[in-house]
């Protein structure tokens, strides 16, 4: 990419739409499930049959308190509000949503890097259903006819509008990554952004470092994956900066990301603001839930991804990077709880952070987990034969000792060791020169030749100790 | 013809046969509906079946609700499971909704017979009926005269006898003005007090459904039945609805009741304000402390109804689009289509509030208009609030004249909105009010005393209006 970012900076603020994970829909009683057929999640209010009334989903007003207070936002009296506008798949030409007064207020989230990223605020509203336009150029304009599914319409939503406080493709991504994280931890959502759950609309500005004010934005929509969010936000910025460095005014737009194409294409101007005549919703009163209610779910929270990565850094030492994998795996419990059972930490870390990938791995047993790292750390096994060990333990349980003897891995005798390597020293004068010399290329070859004569038995970092023993004392003066 | 009371009691006895109370009411209704025009649709086939299924309750010796037998109209703004459903609009033709309202499922649960579908103005648009897409309804009393809007076809239906009670709506007094250009008895009811669900909105935030009767006990009698807590509507209050039915004898000795000055003089026809006034000194006469009361800020109550009531239609009537049911104009584009169906289902009154009301929720307009409006709404419910301190019911006419001419008011809309200037604060405030008939006017046509109670007052309400009824036997 060829954005010198010593110049310009990039300013990015994410809202992410988030379908809540309710039995039935925010405002009736039709169920809230993906994939069915065509019409079939229905009910009079679904379909805006006159004299339907929306009644408040108390399961979707409790999930989202839940992820207010994840995100750390204030949970406030709210009122629900019209938002008008005709389009097919809206079935009353409004959505129900929370427009001046939303149910959770200022809040921030914390990413792995320990950067803190503000929130504006979190508040419920109703999806739309979904239209197909059929012929013509596959839009509403020039359509021969179009279909409307209205399975989707009245879905709850919680749309989290963050501040623009990311600065790259790479921020936004473990943002998303990270909401997504407390979103799924709280039940929230099941955060498929493949089925829609998590719909991600990215306000993309630049300017010169020291600005003191923002760029004009264009908002970025279609992004369907975290990849798809690096990708368009590079895009995005680098298209701006292009334009400036052209002495070109930004127009504000919504654009949307082609994946096909890797590039976003324009939308339409939002120069002109949309009228949406917003006013408060009649059919439903105030909500305000009560202190009581919000103590309750606030006591029912589970632990949050960023304080199980502190809690796993301050037990293990594991590392910033470690934690956030280990964390994002899922793995921590079993780390922690293989450390009560008196776990090596280094190699409880390492092993969770490179030999663990298989989602098998969450179900281990983390007494046997801590044996094997005891293992391992005691020098009773090679680390290949740990490896070897490990991936059995994963895939069929049992007792690393056992799986280690059964295989017929066992530590060298000291002494056993000492003669292969004495003969192969004999055998090999010439590289044992060399070695002695201090060339660096030449110590694999020692250690792969008692690899192979002991069959892979022999520790790696044992048998290079056992060769610096060796070097004559005039050698390393 | 008997009341609701009468013929429930002699139903439930086995003295009368529901069938045979039904076709004493479809036999009136055969005989002058052709000149009245109550109905949009009278629905003979349904009645019997639901007369027989009485009959046969009563053979097996019960339970029968209060209402058994008794036959209902109910205003074609209520959804009816399985029957068209209009709003009297081109827009609606032919839908038939897959549920009853809340309101006409307790009517149903209680005994009572549906004969019909009773027009209005469009969408409950209107004061004269008139602005019906099927016709105008004439009022009984006068075949040259509108019966008043917009609940028109439910006032006629019982001041002809079709029925001894009916259901209409009231959003800035479609129940109580057409009720006193009927001379019969019409109920507004607290908002919230009766449930919502099932009505076609117009105005969410002040339509509230509620009984026609010849007289205040059968009213007061259908007010419980269809009213208490309802959780498919949102906006309903917890409790049951105030029992009024056994405080209807208490008489107003002791009461005070307050003469509502700003409805009392410009505007306000003579012969109407003489009855009035007659009305007040009658109920001094029975005990009351009767006094004039000012509410100031029921002046501003026409202008900030003209911009809440059409700024929620504007929402309410965006459904109707021709995608998912009703009439639908064909057009090559989806928008076309859109804009088609609604040119050609909506009439010239719907078309203007829908105007009127997206003009005040748009933004730039929405401080000076809609939410100026809601300040008013505020003042208003204020200065009722301090005139209850001191009385326990309010008194005014109900419309500012009797019933007008066909014609008289259709090319001045303002004219028109008039008419609704003693009811619509009421609606703005959330209060109940009901009319109870009080004499003849000048040309002869009834005249209504429009009675106000605080929210959830009705007792007071209803001893009030019971006693001007009293008054005239």
């Amino acid at each position: 990419m060829s954005i010198d970012l010593s110049v310009w900076e990039i300013v990015i603020g994410l809202e992410v739409h988030t379908e809540l994970a309710t039995r039935t829909k925010l405002f009736c009683s039709a169920p809230n499930e993906f994939g069915g057929e065509p019409n079939t999640n229905i009910d009079p209010l679904t379909l805006g049959l006159p004299g339907s009334l929306p009644v408040l989903n108390e399961q979707a007003v409790e999930l989202a308190i839940r992820v207010g207070l994840a995100l750390n936002c204030t949970i406030d009296r709210s009122v629900f509000s019209r938002k008008n506008y005709f389009y097919p798949d809206q079935p009353t030409n409004y959505q129900i949503s929370q427009f001046d007064l939303p149910i959770n207020g200022e809040g921030w989230l914390e990413l792995p890097s320990g950067k803190v990223i503000g929130i504006e605020r979190a508040h419920l509203e109703e999806d739309t259903g979904k239209s197909t336009h059929v012929g013509g150029g596959g839009r509403i304009h020039d359509a021969t006819y179009s279909l409307v599914d209205y399975n989707r319409a009245g879905v709850p939503l919680l749309e989290i509008v963050g501040r623009p406080d990311l600065r790259s493709g790479d921020e936004a991504r473990a943002y998303v990554s990270e909401l997504r994280a407390i979103l799924v931890a709280v039940g929230a959502s099941d955060g498929k952004m493949e089925e829609g759950s998590l719909r991600v609309d990215c306000n993309v500005s630049v300017r010169k470092h020291g600005d003191a004010e923002l760029g004009t934005r264009c908002e970025i929509k279609n992004i369907n994956s975290l990849r798809s969010l690096g990708r368009a936000v590079d895009y995005e910025a680098e298209r701006q900066i292009d334009m400036i460095l052209a002495g070109e005014r930004i127009e504000q737009q919504t654009r949307h990301w082609n994946e096909d194409e890797g590039r976003t294409l324009k939308l339409r101007s939002k120069e002109q603001a949309d009228d949406y005549r917003y006013f408060p919703e009649p059919d439903l009163v105030e909500l305000s839930p009560s202190q009581e209610w919000i103590d309750r779910v606030r006591e029912a929270l589970p632990i949050l991804p960023a304080a199980r990565r502190h809690r796993l850094c301050e037990r293990s030492g594991a590392d910033t990077a470690q934690a956030a994998l280990i964390v994002e795996r899922g793995l921590d419990d079993l780390c922690l709880a293989a450390l009560d059972c008196g776990a090596d930490p280094s190699r409880t870390i390492t092993h969770a952070e490179h030999n663990l990938s298989d989602p098998k791995a969450l179900e281990l047993d983390p007494e046997m987990f801590a044996k094997l790292t005891k293992m391992d750390a005691d020098g009773d096994l090679s680390s290949t034969q740990t490896k070897t060990v490990l991936a059995e333990l994963v895939q069929l349980g049992g007792d690393p000792g056992e799986i280690a003897e059964a295989h017929g891995f066992k530590a060298m005798d000291s002494g056993e060791l000492d003669a292969v390597v004495d003969q192969l020293i004999a055998e090999n004068p010439e590289q044992w020169q060399r070695f002695c010399e201090g060339d660096p290329k030449i110590s694999g070859f020692f250690v792969g030749k008692v690899m192979k004569a002991t069959q892979g038995q022999a520790d790696g970092k044992v048998v290079a100790g056992l060769l610096a023993d060796r070097v004559p004392n005039a050698a390393k003066e | 013809m008997s009341s609701a009371i009468e013929i429930a009691a002699a139903v439930q006895s086995g003295e009368r046969s529901a069938i045979e109370v039904l076709e004493e009411h479809l036999g009136a209704i055969s005989e002058r509906e052709s000149e009245v025009h109550a109905f949009n649709l009278v629905t003979t086939d349904q009645a019997i079946a639901a007369a027989t299924a009485v009959d046969e309750l009563v053979a097996k010796g019960g339970p029968l609700g209060p209402l058994a037998g008794v036959p209902v109209a109910i205003k074609d703004n209520l959804c009816t499971r399985g029957v068209a459903t209009t709003c009297s609009s081109k827009i609606l033709e032919g839908w038939v909704p897959p549920y009853d309202a809340t309101v006409v499922t307790r009517l149903a649960a209680a005994g009572a017979i549906m004969v019909g579908k009773t027009n209005m103005d469009e969408f409950a648009m209107g004061s004269s009926t008139e602005n019906s897409a099927f016709g105008p309804t004439r009022n009984p009393h006068d075949l040259s005269r509108v019966p008043g809007g917009s609940s028109g076809g439910s006032a006629a239906a019982v001041a002809a006898g079709f029925a001894p009670i009916s259901l209409g709506s009231d959003t800035g007094g479609s129940i109580r003005q057409p009720a006193a250009l009927c001379g019969v008895v019409g109920v507004k009811p607290t908002y919230g007090t009766v449930s919502r669900l099932g009505l076609i909105a117009f105005g969410s935030s002040l339509d509230q459904v509620g009984p026609f009767a010849n007289s205040v006990a059968e009213a007061a009698l259908v007010c419980e039945v269809i009213g208490g807590h309802d959780p498919g509507d949102s906006t309903s209050l917890p409790q049951a609805f105030p029992a009024v039915s056994e405080h209807l004898s208490d008489g107003v000795a002791g009461m005070r009741i307050g003469l509502i000055t700003e409805m009392m003089g410009e505007g306000i026809a003579p012969d109407v304000a003489q009855r009035i006034r007659a009305a007040a000194e009658w109920l001094a006469a029975a005990g009351a402390e009767v006094e004039e009361v000012s509410v100031p800020a029921v002046a501003y109550g026409l202008s900030a109804y003209y911009l809440v009531a059409p700024a929620e239609a504007s929402s309410n009537l965006s459904r109707y689009d021709g995608v998912r049911y009703g009439l639908r104009v064909d057009a090559p584009t989806t928008g076309e289509m859109m804009e088609l169906t609604r040119t050609a289902g909506f009439g010239d009154e719907v078309k203007r509030r829908i105007m009127l009301g997206t003009y005040a929720l748009s933004a730039g307009y929405y401080d000076a208009f809609y939410g100026t409006a809601l300040k008013v709404r505020t003042l208003i419910r204020r200065d009722f609030d301090k005139a209850y301190e001191r009385f326990d019911a309010l008194l005014s006419p109900t419309s500012p004249t009797t019933a007008f001419s066909f014609g008289d008011k259709t090319a001045d809309p303002m004219s028109m909105y008039l008419n609704d200037v003693c009811t619509i604060a009421t609606n703005l405030a959330g209060h109940p009010a009901m009319s109870v008939p009080y004499g003849l006017g000048d040309d002869g046509m009834p005249v209504g005393a429009q009675v106000l109670a605080p929210a959830l007052g009705e007792v007071a309400m209803f001893r009030v209006a019971a006693a001007l009824e009293g008054s005239l036997s």
